[in-house]
């Protein structure tokens, strides 16, 4: 008590965005309680529909969307809800495509809240009414994330971006109940090379919507994203300028909104440690109840997914093909396997070692003892100053289309 | 936290009356055998000392009668746990863990 220093509170960080969590779970071996509870993770990411008005080039679902009758029901639902408690999880994200157009959303946020779990919804908020909300509040909800594309002063170049006419005005009038409703906000603004410079208004739009938290979260080249990189991968110029505004308004901004990051790790110097190590922190459920260990984990060729309707989560969680496959560190090769940081950021991202080496058992290229990571950093180098091509929008089927038109689409009939 | 007015920094001092917002949940998880503090996307690991200043955070007493009731406990002079109880608050306000 008498050293004014002490750290009394260890923060750990989930943070999830486009394509990034990152998740420091207690550690294992010190707890004898309950071994299957010690190891579970802290957070679920409840993906629970595909469906999805915004069609957004950067988004992080797969560019094989599920269809909605292949969707889980309520009960499959409130069960996997139970199921998470009881393992252990402290957290559930309810996201999709848009968990709003979901009508029975509020049932599964009451399970959620009645069985213990926080739970924070991340929504694209353009189908929201009021009442709804008002409804989820009275059902426990316990935060909201609401997705911008840029500010209001840009709401053509936002509404484009979502491929959704409106969608700004939209956000900022739901944005508004939720202040008003006394739910805790967060804004999360997918950073690109159409909002890069806007960084500082995003940041001051965030506060004067009433969040308490905004991130600041650069696209990461994944799925959708992957497939549109050269049209939205920011110069590095850009990149440094905005990580600099970043730090000057988190002084300037302390105690009033909490700013988060997320860096594109082609302008990274390690690879970021991918949902916080493997099967450590986070456990997926798809909209048809496919559970993964992170929400691109079906592009990796030779893993096996287990199903919420054929086995427990915590079953799935412990002993799980997908799972168990990269989880820890023996399954690393040079240089992860002796690498003093392999645990710190274990090898980075599985999925795009594979994407890119054709074994996921390979070193991120993103880190700089890749083989390949001069050439795999220089695309973004190349990319980055050409003219952009075209958006592919998020549709289902849409990956295969040729490219849309750059104005703003019609709306998606998703 | 949902309250309309101006967007301030929460200073702490010994008159400070700081409690937890609505959605931040103090919780004892049985399955590990700890206490955690619930915040949105994130989770933060309290240690003993910091869950029973929280625990006395009700938004009526004074981080001052805080400081008092732990040095009764802790046998400890009253306004060094003040100051280590102020950063530790403050920390937390900062983090919007704790209003006042």
């Amino acid at each position: 008590m008498n050293d004014p220093d002490t750290k009394h509170v260890r923060e750990e960080t989930i943070t999830l965005d486009a394509g990034e969590m990152r998740c420091e779970s207690t550690d294992p071996s010190e707890q004898q309680l309950d071994p299957s509870c010690a190891r579970a993770p802290v957070g679920l990411l409840a993906e629970l529909t595909h469906r999805c008005p915004l069609q957004c080039p950067y988004c992080s679902n797969p560019l094989e969307l599920e269809r909605v009758n292949t969707e889980l029901d309520t009960e499959q639902w409130q069960k996997v809800m139970r199921q998470a408690a009881q393992l252990g999880i402290l957290q559930v994200h309810l996201s999709g495509g848009e968990p709003t157009a979901r009508r029975d959303l509020v049932d599964i946020v009451r399970t959620a809240s009645e069985v213990g779990l926080y739970t924070n919804l991340i929504t694209a908020a353009v189908l929201l009414k009021r009442e709804q909300l008002v409804e989820l509040k009275e059902a426990g909800l316990d935060h909201v994330q609401i997705s911008i594309q840029n500010t209001d002063a840009n709401a053509e170049n936002a509404d484009r971006v979502g491929g959704y006419k409106g969608g700004s005005e939209k956000k900022k009038i739901v944005a508004g109940w939720v202040h008003e409703l006394g739910l805790p906000l967060t804004i999360n603004a997918p950073i690109h090379r159409y909002n890069v410079k806007d960084v500082e208004a995003i940041i001051d739009y965030a506060v004067s919507l009433g969040a308490d938290r905004v991130e600041i979260a650069h696209v990461q080249y994944y799925a959708w994203a992957l497939r549109n990189r050269a049209s939205l991968m920011p110069t590095r110029e850009a990149f440094m300028e905005s990580a600099k505004i970043v730090e000057r308004k988190r002084e300037e901004l302390k105690g009033v909104i909490v700013i988060d990051a997320v860096v594109p790790d082609y302008y990274a110097k390690y690879p970021k440690p991918c949902m916080g190590g493997w099967g450590r922190g986070i456990i997926n459920v798809t909209p048809s109840g496919r559970v993964l260990p992170c929400h691109a984990a079906e592009s990796i060729k030779g893993l096996e997914f287990d199903n919420v309707k054929d086995k427990p989560l915590g079953e799935i969680w412990l002993y799980g093909q997908a799972f168990q496959k990269y989880r820890g560190t023996d399954w690393m090769k040079e240089p992860c396997r002796t690498c003093p940081r392999r645990e710190i950021d274990y090898g980075g991202c599985r999925c795009q070692a594979f994407a890119l080496t054709g074994d996921a058992a390979n070193t991120d290229p993103a880190c700089s003892l890749s083989p390949l990571h001069d050439e795999w950093a220089k695309v973004a180098e190349i990319e980055s100053h050409e003219t952009a091509p075209d958006f592919i929008y998020r549709r289902p089927g849409g990956a295969a289309r040729k490219p849309a038109s750059t104005k703003t689409p019609a709306e998606s009939d998703a | 936290m949902g309250e309309a007015g101006p967007r301030i920094r929460t200073i702490i001092s010994g008159e400070s009356r700081p409690t937890m917002p609505r959605h931040i949940k103090l919780r004892h998880d049985a399955g590990r055998g700890r206490w955690l503090i619930l915040a949105p996307e994130r989770v933060f690991d309290p240690d003993d000392i910091a869950v029973e200043v929280l625990k006395l955070c009700d938004g009526v007493r004074a981080v001052s009668d805080i400081a008092d009731v732990l040095a009764k406990e802790y046998n400890a002079p009253s306004d060094e746990i003040a100051t280590d109880i102020i950063a530790m608050l403050q920390d937390l306000a900062d983090k919007g863990v704790v209003k006042s």
